[in-house]
């Protein structure tokens, strides 16, 4: 495919001021007469605040003012709220504690924002923030997460044992017929290890007040500037929605760490107008490893059912997830509804039950993380399934082959009707590429230098383009989940197209504008993308759940099919010729069966002059706006094939080969869809191998730095293999499923089947650390768990 | 305060400074040269990487004043007018970069090394040397091959395309 239309790998537009250093992302701005603002974080798990003292903090050189909760209250300002409503198995709703943006009366994790400090500079600011003197009386701390239901320690009150919600999914008697029955049931313990998302851009934000106007602005490191923009406004209480316009301007890298309101960013737009000056806080590494959301974090007894045939008949599982000291915006849902309803995998299973218990801890909050819920679903899935054909002594792939859903709409026990796919292809042509078929023989070389060898596979499946607005509020969703656009073509046939969906690493830039050159037959030149600032788009969704290409350029293709029926009329009357028979193709509205036509541009100019018609006939202009709700998930598959070589002497795992291929569905760029499954796999293989964050007993992060929790590097990762199958997505104009979390999701569980297949059992947990793997590699293989 | 002289991609500069003021700081708040990048504290992640006296430095673990009298180059400073530096246009091509935080210190990082080890740099070589790099987006599979060709590039070997 060459060009620039959908299927090309276009390089991308944005890169330029990337490249040259003038990006432009909100530690970059300064606003005139800025003060800097500096918090002062919790050093214990959970404690009772006795007193706070100021006065010497403020007596230091460049302070302009310190803030507490006490202010916060005063000026009547709400807390931080979570989104989506959940409801326990005995249909209460959910126990969630108050969540003040600064600490009132209490502290519950290390790194809660106890206080603020605002100065001229930033340096002063964070000397006077030491001098806050802030009493405490230490309480006994919840931190793990098995642990937290019942504990002596109670996080909040509301939920007097620690318990958010006891939840569930599936059918419990079916479930448990279908065990009955079983010939064979395979029972794992699964540690979903706790991950910190760490964009290289830390969190930052400037607030600013406008007392001419009464106006308020944000500048933030967003996903989803509206969202923010709303719960700012309606549920925060800070501004009307109308004079609060939130920007988030170039951001490096969100995960789903950056959909999230924080404590943070809400301050600093309210102390603007405190302190009658632009409040500009950036976060600092350590600060982003206390107090962004984590990801992950669960405790699964998980049980897979097989009959004599080898078919799989059932599959139960029971998990608790931490949710950290506080509901975060989305968390209720990640461990609920973003999991459970995943659990099928690609599998045919007749009866599924899935028990979820969500727990506090005096932990950082937890919440969506790339992938969010689907890669703990594929991880329990994707054990189960390797070490169940391991028990039955099958072929792991047959063992999958066999069990795949292969005819089309399947309806899962579990809430998803998935719309299409071809399994098989896909794990085929990832057996071909990995070359499977000679294993064998590397497994045999690998052993006669000493060294073990695996190979682990992983056939996963995610909900992505999220969501249908009517599923997901009757799941309890707080916000429709639809993606709004609108496509202006200036008189000269230029376009600018504004979404609501965010760009932070995924390309908008150019993708958007290759569909815009597909459709409308313009150059990708003319073509700009507006997002981020509420100011110029009316509202939208923002950017997570691999959504922005379905659901966003859904919505774009409809706003240019608006235009496209708009120019028709304008040509009719610029070629003096029935609308009816006006064609527009390759840029061209044309005069069916003549050779009269005119250009998209001269239409667009026509549009605008208004002089081939009156205003009265046709309104002037060409913009049209579109808000699409998808009518289903989209549903992304693949498999992903890992082999690794273990070192037995240092418990060194080497990723020898990692081979990816996926069904995305119809791809508008493959190089930038390439990209995004490089990205998932690193940071899937991350939290195989090396990521973990690690709370000590009393609640300190003892991995709070680069030095402390291992991020992958470029060393620790080979060159990926990436191929792809397509089965076009049926529940969307463009026949797009997303791939933005496809890596993360799938490498876990291949990374551990390649690991658990070389040491020849399975017990180990992420992440595979060599001390781990050392220790397992040490161990005399047990016995197998299961009959 | 303390006075402090460099020059900072071929311009002379002169500042009043809190001697504490670090050379990222330094280039960002007092130049408001902001395309050096700051991802970390403990001198980890490389998106503050710039050229000091024509080698790679992590302008975050300099002070300022460190740099008196010395040569300063960052991204900013790389292209010549509205030529691309090679590195840059290798990293373009092939798709080196996602939200492009981390991306200055990292062809800042790979100018450096393939000054230092010429234009053949196998992969294993390229991920070694990207130890003090941290990218949270591409997986680096593509920053190693925009590194071997923005290498070659830069010694007048054409620019090889990405495979498609
Ligand atoms: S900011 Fe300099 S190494 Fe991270
Ligand atoms: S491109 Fe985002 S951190 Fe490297």
């Amino acid at each position: 495919m060459t060009g620039t239309g959908i299927g090309a790998p276009v390089r991308r537009k944005e890169d330029q001021r990337f490249i040259t250093g003038q990006g432009r992302y909100t530690d970059d701005l300064a606003r005139p007469g800025q003060t800097h603002a500096a918090f002062v974080r919790s050093p214990h798990a959970h404690a009772r605040i006795r007193s706070i003292d100021t006065s010497a903090a403020s007596a230091m050189p460049g302070v302009v003012a310190i803030l507490t909760g006490d202010d916060l209250a005063a000026d009547k300002i709400g807390g931080l709220i979570c989104g989506w409503m959940i409801h326990s198995k005995d249909g209460t709703p959910m126990k969630a504690g108050p969540h003040p943006a600064l600490a009132q009366g209490k502290v519950r994790y290390v790194g809660d924002h106890v206080a603020v400090v605002i100065a001229e500079t930033f340096a002063q600011a964070r000397d006077a923030a030491e001098r806050v003197e802030v009493d405490y009386e230490p309480l006994a701390a919840v931190v793990d997460t098995a642990k937290a239901k019942g504990a002596g320690a109670v996080v909040h009150d509301e939920a007097p044992d620690n318990l958010v919600y006891e939840w569930h999914l599936g059918e419990k008697d079916a479930t448990e017929a279908a065990f009955a029955r079983a010939a064979h049931v395979t029972r794992l313990d699964i540690t979903n290890n706790r991950l910190i998302p760490n964009p290289i851009e830390t969190r930052a934000a400037i607030g600013e007040y406008d007392a001419g106007t009464g106006g308020y602005t944000l500048w933030t490191t967003s996903q989803n500037p509206h969202v923010a923009r709303l719960v700012l406004s309606a549920f925060i209480g800070i501004a009307p929605e109308h004079q609060l316009r939130v920007i988030a301007p170039d951001v490096g890298g969100g995960f789903g760490s950056k959909i999230f309101i924080y404590a943070e960013e809400t301050v600093c737009v309210w102390a603007a107008k405190k302190v009658g000056r632009p409040v500009k806080w950036t976060s600092d590494r350590t600060e982003a490893f206390l107090a962004d959301a984590h990801g992950r974090d669960h405790v699964t007894h998980a049980e897979l059912a097989v009959d004599e045939n080898a078919k799989i008949i059932g599959l139960r599982v029971h998990t608790t997830a931490n949710l950290g000291a506080y509901l975060s915006t989305f968390s209720s849902s990640v461990p609920t509804y973003l999991y459970a309803p995943l659990l099928s995998g690609q599998y045919d299973i007749p009866a599924i039950y899935a028990e979820v218990d969500g727990v506090y801890t005096n932990t950082a909050p937890v919440d969506a993380y790339r992938g969010a819920g689907r890669p703990e679903a594929t991880y329990v899935v994707e054990r189960l399934v390797e070490v169940t054909a391991r028990q039955l002594g099958m072929d792991p792939a047959k063992f999958r082959k066999k069990n795949y859903i292969k005819r089309f709409p399947h309806q899962t026990p579990v809430i998803m009707n998935y719309d299409v796919g071809d399994y098989a292809a896909s794990l085929e042509k990832a057996m071909e590429i990995a070359d499977v078929k000679g294993f064998g023989k590397r497994k045999r070389e690998s052993a006669k230098r000493g060294k073990l060898r695996g190979l682990g596979y992983s056939s996963y499946i995610e909900a992505c383009g999220i969501a249908p607005s009517q599923a997901v509020g009757s799941l309890g969703a707080g916000v429709g989940l639809w993606e709004s656009a609108e496509v202006r073509v200036n008189p000269t046939g230029s376009i600018e197209v504004l979404t609501g969906s965010h760009s932070h690493g995924q390309g908008h830039e150019t993708t958007f504008a290759q569909l815009v050159s597909d459709r409308l037959g313009v150059s990708i030149d003319t073509v700009n993308i507006v997002h981020g600032d509420t100011d110029k788009v009316q509202f939208g969704m923002g950017t997570y759940g691999s959504r922005s290409g379905a659901v966003g350029m859904s919505a774009i293709t409809k706003a240019i099919d608006k235009v496209i029926a708009k120019g028709k009329k304008v040509a009719a009357y610029a070629l003096e010729a029935s609308e009816g028979d006006i064609e527009f193709a390759d840029g061209r509205f044309k005069v069916a069966g003549t050779d009269r036509s005119l250009a998209f541009g001269e239409v667009a100019l026509q549009a605008y002059v208004a002089h081939k018609f009156s205003g009265q006939d046709l309104e002037p202009g060409l913009k049209e706006g579109a808000f699409y709700d998808p009518t289903n998930f989209t549903f992304p598959a693949g498999v992903h094939i890992c082999e690794v070589e273990i070192d037995p002497d240092t418990g060194i795992t080497k990723i020898e080969r990692f081979t990816a291929v996926d069904d995305f569905g119809v791809v508008i760029n493959p190089m930038i869809v390439e990209g995004q499954v490089h990205g998932g796999i690193a940071q899937g293989v991350g939290q195989a191998l090396m990521e973990g964050a690690i709370y000590d007993e009393s609640g300190q992060l003892v991995t709070a730095s680069y030095q402390d929790y291992q991020m992958p590097r470029a060393g620790d990762l080979p060159s990926f293999q990436v191929g792809m199958t397509s089965t076009p997505c049926p529940s969307n104009p463009l026949g797009i499923k997303g791939c933005g979390e496809a890596g993360a999701i799938a490498a876990p569980p291949a990374v551990i089947n390649a690991v658990t297949d070389a040491i020849g059992h399975e017990e180990i947990a992420m992440p595979a650390t060599p001390q781990a793997v050392w220790r397992a590699v040490q161990r005399a293989r047990p016995a197998m768990a299961a009959e | 305060m303390a006075i402090v002289s460099m020059t900072v991609n071929g311009k002379p500069v002169t500042a009043d400074i809190d001697p504490r003021t670090l050379l990222v700081q330094f280039l960002r708040e007092h130049l408001r040269l902001t395309g050096t990048h700051v991802g970390c504290d403990t001198s980890q992640c490389g998106a503050c990487v710039v050229h000091m006296n024509g080698a790679a430095v992590k302008a975050c673990t300099v002070l300022a004043l460190q740099a008196d009298g010395g040569d300063v180059v960052t991204i900013e400073g790389l292209a010549n007018g509205a030529e691309l530096h090679p590195m840059q246009a290798a990293f373009r091509e092939h798709h080196g970069l996602q939200c492009g935080y981390c991306t200055p210190g990292m062809i800042m990082t790979a100018v450096d090394m393939a000054n230092r080890l010429g234009p053949d740099l196998s992969e294993e070589t390229i991920r070694s040397e990207l130890e003090g790099n941290i990218c949270r987006c591409t997986g680096y599979h593509n920053i190693v091959r925009a590194v071997e060709s923005g290498a070659r590039a830069m010694a007048g070997q054409p620019m090889r395309e990405a495979a498609e």
